[in-house]
């Protein structure tokens, strides 16, 4: 039963760190603010999902884990939301720089 | 052995964090910068908790939550001020 704890456990924080590792591809690879965030903000949840679930899977009942829940549901709910706010923050700005470089010609 | 995987693993994300690094150094705009600290605040929270049930300390895994709170508030901030030009 433990060496079955253990292997699960290994998994998922190996999947996690895979993730983890596309998510860094992307965002040195992709041309755009847009797709680089696409990228990340995807990748980075997962695999902190992933990574925390192995974590609690290896750790077992304590108020450990308890802890490590509530950053989990912290995590995935603050993550999108600041991806959300990055991206209108760059379209605004996006915006507001064309509309002065047509005001100019 | 998962400790063995869990070191590995702290190890490889602490290189990519210096990857993350160098676009938040040369990213083009200021939205670039933004997505690679976000990015790196994930990846050193997520660092924290592993170092801290590796060495069975378990009081670094509110350091952890901390830091995610002060990246969350970090990221809203500088997005809005570069919206608007004012933080009201």
């Amino acid at each position: 039963m433990q060496t079955f704890i253990d292997i699960l456990s290994s998994i998922f924080i190996i999947f996690g760190t895979f993730f983890f590792f596309v998510g860094v591809v992307g965002l040195i690879r992709m041309p755009d603010v847009f797709s680089r965030m696409h990228a990340t903000t995807k990748c980075d949840t997962m695999g902190a999902g992933l990574i925390y679930f192995g974590l609690i899977i290896w750790q077992g009942m304590t108020f450990t884990t308890l802890n490590i829940v509530l950053i989990l549901v912290f995590i995935w709910i603050t993550n999108p939301t600041a991806a959300h706010y990055i991206a209108k923050s760059a379209y605004v700005l996006k915006l507001k720089n064309e509309t002065l470089e047509e005001s100019n010609l | 052995m998962v400790l063995t995987v869990i070191i590995v693993c702290t190890i490889l994300l602490l290189l990519m964090t210096f990857v993350g690094l160098f676009r938040a150094y040369v990213g083009p705009t200021a939205a670039d910068r933004m997505v690679a600290i976000n990015m790196i605040t994930t990846k050193v929270t997520t660092i924290i908790v592993m170092i801290a049930l590796v060495t069975a300390q378990e009081l670094y895994v509110s350091v952890a939550l901390v830091y995610a709170l002060i990246g969350f508030v970090t990221t809203i901030g500088v997005s809005r001020y570069l919206m608007k030009g004012k933080l009201d």
